[in-house]
């Protein structure tokens, strides 16, 4: 294993912000900590990291037990959610960091930094400062500083989190093609599982300093473990205890007298998806995902009376 | 261009005349005259004894200042909120009070029995205290504004502490600092009121260039004092220069 976290806890005065967590993450892995604000992934990814230290219990990584290791001393790569450039190097400065503390030979360091900038798509702009540089430019930078060393492990906070929509969809995919070509050790921490389903191996899903449920994005999406997985990791309808996919629900045309009744309320088209607000024959609000085919074949409206087909749902023990 | 107008006749009338004027009178007796002036030993003694004194209080604000700035920033103590008052407590004092108190605490009947009245200590001391807000007050707003995660990803990236200091704050402070130090430097040129007591004046040992200024003043010789006065100017106008060179080099990438 890589990385070993065992019943870390970890308060803030009164705040709890990890209580007894504990992960495993496989050599080469690509992993991402998916949970909203305040649920401590961050802080989790920091204390493996070791810029923070856990009130109680294990990191271990590579076998090493580094609960007491200082951070710099630990060999993992760390990029920060603002890239945290070094505003008085420039870019190759920035890159050679951390191999000129390690008192590198002047010739390696150039070379080292040349086929990293190459490697992030930042080869013409060694000589310029960050502050010459956008925010994907930077965040490659920031990249390129962590590999340098060659860590055993590779730390990402939030690292598409301050992008622009574009720009975050394009380093979404550089990231994951980038990892398989250094299979360095990943883990990133995001509150958009839709970043964490395209991107990473496996998920960790964290909520209020706890883990919910680990495992293969499929997985999670498929068989949640509890509510607030299925809630978190994809759209859901709520109907009392029970939970449904929105793109579960089947639209049936009106002749079609199997299923359950239901009146269109609105229809919203979202581009390619298609979401439909309904009112069950008993009165409980759901909506449906539908392709634009679909609702075009059935010649939506609002207004209209059909029938639906419910899947089985997903019921979770109290 | 009503604002450029104003500008121009607030700073002429407050500053340019001024000077204007100086120069005129320094320059009354000739470039000869201006000389010999300049090379009066008294005048020389005095003149050296400023800067040298400037010098050392541009070294010791530098360190000292970015300290306590530092831990007012970074430290968290009992009674911060009044420590941080205080600094700014020279501005506020009278120089010439302030010479009352450092003679009453440091003189000959000293209470902490550190004595060094009419010594050359004593105009580096007094020096250090009306500047000592200069650095502080520059360096404290960069220390608050300066991004932790700098420091984390250095580390991160195997610096010891005191690299980081050395390879990652200092040079972000730095533009603060030596602004800082410029400012202290130009203050303690033409200090006056708090030497004039404790440093005694004694000619070629403890005269500060302000007070030999003040000394040819009362005994009407107003070409000395001017030719001194503008020599200092320029010492303190040389410096500023070079420092606000220094300032904008570092700078340029960081703010």
């Amino acid at each position: 294993m890589a990385i070993e976290v065992r019943e870390v806890s970890k308060r803030f005065g009164d705040f709890v912000a990890l209580e007894d967590v504990s992960i495993t993450v496989s050599d080469g892995a690509l992993t991402a900590l998916l949970g909203p604000s305040g649920s401590g992934k961050s802080t989790l990814l920091r204390i493996i990291a070791g810029l923070e230290s856990p009130d109680s219990g294990e990191v271990v990584i590579e076998g090493n037990d580094v609960t007491d290791a200082p951070a710099r001393s630990r060999g993992v790569g760390f990029v920060f959610q603002h890239y945290a450039p070094f505003k008085h190097m420039t870019v190759h400065d920035n890159v050679a960091f951390g191999l000129s503390v390690r008192k590198r030979p002047k010739d390696e360091i150039r070379a080292r930094v040349e086929e990293l900038l190459g490697l992030v798509r930042l080869s013409g702009l060694a000589g310029r400062y960050p502050s010459q540089l956008s925010g994907g430019q930077l965040q490659r930078m920031a990249l390129a500083r962590a590999l340098a060393v060659q860590p055993r492990v590779l730390l990402l906070d939030e690292p598409f989190g301050a992008l622009d929509a574009q720009v975050r969809a394009e380093l979404r995919e550089w990231l994951r093609r980038l990892h398989e070509e250094i299979h360095v050790t990943t883990i990133f921490v995001t509150h958009d599982q839709e970043e964490a389903m395209e991107v990473a191996e496996q998920i960790v899903v964290m909520n209020a300093g706890r883990i919910e449920q680990a495992g293969a994005p499929r997985e999670l999406y498929e068989s949640p473990r509890n509510e607030f997985v299925m809630s978190f990791v994809g759209p859901v309808n709520r109907l009392g205890d029970a939970f449904l996919r929105p793109h579960d629900i089947q639209i049936l045309p009106e002749s079609n007298g199997t299923g359950t009744e239901a009146l269109v309320e609105r229809v919203v088209h979202l581009g390619f998806e298609v979401r439909v607000e309904l009112k069950l024959h008993d009165g409980r609000d759901v909506w449906a995902q539908v392709t634009r085919e679909v609702a075009h074949e059935l010649e939506l409206t609002e207004g209209q009376i059909l029938s639906v087909r419910l899947p089985a749902p997903h019921v979770f023990a109290r | 261009m009503l604002g450029k107008g104003l500008l121009g006749i607030y700073l002429t009338v407050l500053v340019l005349l001024p000077v204007a004027a100086l120069l005129a009178k320094s320059g009354n007796g000739g470039i000869g005259a201006f000389w010999r002036e300049i090379s009066n030993p008294e005048a020389l003694a005095a003149i050296k004894l400023t800067l040298a004194a400037s010098a050392i209080v541009v070294i010791v604000n530098a360190v000292f200042g970015t300290l306590v700035a530092w831990v007012l920033v970074r430290d968290e103590f009992p009674g911060k909120a009044i420590v941080n008052a205080l600094i700014d407590l020279p501005f506020a004092l009278p120089t010439i009070v302030a010479g009352v108190v450092l003679l009453a605490l440091y003189g000959k009947n000293s209470p902490v029995g550190i004595d060094v009245a009419f010594t050359r200590a004593s105009v580096v001391g007094a020096l250090l205290f009306v500047t000592l807000p200069f650095v502080v007050r520059s360096v404290q707003p960069v220390l608050l504004e300066l991004d932790l995660a700098m420091e984390e990803a250095a580390a991160s990236l195997g610096a010891g502490p005191l690299t980081v200091l050395r390879r990652i704050v200092l040079p972000t402070l730095a533009p603060a600092i030596i602004s800082g130090v410029a400012l202290s430097f130009a203050r303690a040129v033409g200090e006056f009121g708090s030497l004039v007591l404790i440093t005694g004046n004694l000619p070629f040992k403890t005269e500060a260039g302000s007070v030999y200024i003040f000394g040819q003043i009362q005994n009407e010789n107003l070409a000395a004092a001017a030719a001194v006065s503008v020599l200092l100017l320029l010492a303190a106008l040389l410096v500023l220069g070079l420092l606000g060179f220094a300032v904008r080099r570092r700078s340029r990438h960081v703010l």
